[in-house]
């Protein structure tokens, strides 16, 4: 077992994880984190997107043994003080999900994506977005949640 | 999961220390590869070393001898690097490809060299800059040309105990640019069913090529460079009818095989069409 300390949405955490454990795992088994999702569990659907140090990773393709020192956001981490992110708010506006199991993912990645560029094209959100699978809502929804919460975002 | 040690060292010494042990040591920077290869038990791992806080393995810089990329940076950093994207192109271009967002946020340029599927998507564009690897185990350091550092799919003459430390890529000439390109059904999130990078440095005066480099993936067992069509090209002026020939010369190259993604026959048909598209990208970039 390793020793590591992250912080997963602002709160430390002393852990004791096996070298094998993923990230994922860590995050919903030991934490009980269960808005990171598992789809594929290899790097292709985007269900288990969380940001590493204000970054996005697929956490299935992550070990928890990496991230000693690390700061995680996940998708319980993105609402501060009880009030949904633009992100959020026009997800739910625009109807943007059936199943909601993609959803968490791609909450990470688009608020990922906003802050970086509060005003991207169509084509750098799909781009942006291209490793979140949605089996559901044929994404068009899922874009126009995206724009309309860049428009939120810029006021 | 496999049953595995795991060490994080801070410095060279330290990994090269453990890299010098015994059993299967495998080294791991985004994971990207490794870690759904250990779930799968496609390999395996008695201790599996995390590379990416070392700083030698950090390092991002163009110095007087060219651009250095340490072994551990990042798709992200590589494809974002200012000189990467004014004088690396083609190095841009393939890392901004390599999977979505999530996996280019940690995934290696020198884990997808290292990895060294026949796909790996940077493997071309650094083959046509004549990048060199700088690797060391316990016992020193040496310099590959990564055009001799494929053995086969999968496969690199790295040997035991011995690791990537950085890739250098030499200054680039003036009035000379790369391009790349990759042939998938998708637009993201797929492997290439042939990939294509192309260097060319012309001669103002009258548009000859002075350097010619061509590289293919995912058409051998390897990705390789098509030496032959490099020689049709320098020395002559760069014309379509020249582009044309290099594209046959660089079909000759190729030795793919049928699969799912795509038959041997159009795969030498994708090489030819991307080495001419490549060409004239590299064309239109040095005439601006
Ligand atoms: C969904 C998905 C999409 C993908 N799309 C693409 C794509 O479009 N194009 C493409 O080319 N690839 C693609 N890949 C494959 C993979 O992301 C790339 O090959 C990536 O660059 C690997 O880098 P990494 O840092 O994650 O490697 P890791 O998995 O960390 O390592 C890869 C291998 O290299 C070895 N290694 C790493 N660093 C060193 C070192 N310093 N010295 C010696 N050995 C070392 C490791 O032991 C391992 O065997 C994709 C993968 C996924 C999961
Ligand atoms: S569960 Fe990680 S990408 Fe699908
Ligand atoms: S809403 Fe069901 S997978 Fe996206």
């Amino acid at each position: 077992m390793k020793h590591i300390s992250m912080t997963v949405n602002g709160d430390q955490h002393e852990l004791l994880v096996d070298p094998g454990w993923t990230l994922l795992e860590t995050l919903r088994d030991n934490l009980r984190l269960t808005g990171t999702k598992e789809g594929c569990s290899n790097g292709n659907c985007g269900a288990c997107t969380v940001m590493i140090d204000g970054r996005t990773a697929n956490s299935c393709l992550v070990l928890a043994a990496e991230m000693d020192g690390t700061e995680i956001t996940t998708v319980e981490g993105i609402a501060k003080h009880g009030k949904l992110n633009p992100v959020q708010e026009a997800f739910i506006k625009d109807g943007a999900l059936q199943c909601g199991f993609c959803t968490p993912g791609f909450i990470i990645s688009a608020t990922a994506l906003l802050q970086r560029n509060p005003n991207p094209t169509e084509e750098e959100i799909r781009t942006r977005l291209a490793g979140n699978l949605c089996r559901c809502t044929g994404y068009d929804k899922i874009i126009m949640a995206v724009e309309d919460a860049a428009a939120m975002l810029r006021g | 999961m496999p049953d595995f040690d795991f060490a994080q060292p801070t410095t060279l010494d330290e990994a090269l220390e453990l890299f010098a042990g015994s059993g299967e040591i495998r080294a791991l920077v985004g994971g990207t590869d490794i870690v759904d290869q250990l779930k799968t038990g496609r390999r395996n791992a008695d201790l599996v070393v995390d590379v990416k806080r070392i700083p030698e393995l950090q390092r991002l810089e163009v110095t007087g001898d060219g651009l250095h990329i340490g072994a551990a940076r990042s798709c992200t950093d590589v494809g974002e690097f200012p000189a990467v994207r004014s004088d690396y192109r083609s190095l841009a271009e393939s890392a901004m490809l390599i999977g979505s967002w999530q996996i280019q946020n940690r995934a290696g340029v020198g884990g997808n060299v290292c990895n060294a599927a026949p796909s790996g998507d940077t493997i071309p564009p650094l083959l046509v800059h004549d990048a060199t690897a700088v690797v060391a185990s316990a016992s020193g350091r040496r310099e590959i040309a990564l055009s001799d550092f494929f053995a086969g799919p999968g496969q690199t003459v790295l040997q035991k105990g011995e690791i990537l430390v950085e890739l250098v890529l030499p200054p680039i000439p003036d009035n000379s640019a790369s391009a790349y390109l990759r042939f998938i059904p998708r637009n993201e999130m797929d492997i290439a069913v042939a990939g294509v990078g192309s260097f060319l440095q012309l001669d103002p005066s009258n548009n000859a090529v002075l350097k010619a480099r061509i590289a293919l993936a995912s058409v051998a067992p390897t990705p390789l460079r098509a030496r032959a069509a490099e020689e049709v090209l320098e020395g002559n002026v760069l014309t379509d009818e020249l582009i044309e020939v290099a594209a046959e010369a660089a079909v000759g190259a190729a030795t793919p095989i049928t699969d799912v993604r795509g038959s041997a026959e159009y795969r030498r048909e994708l090489v030819r069409v991307l080495t001419r598209r490549t060409l004239a990208i590299c064309r239109d970039r040095i005439n601006g």
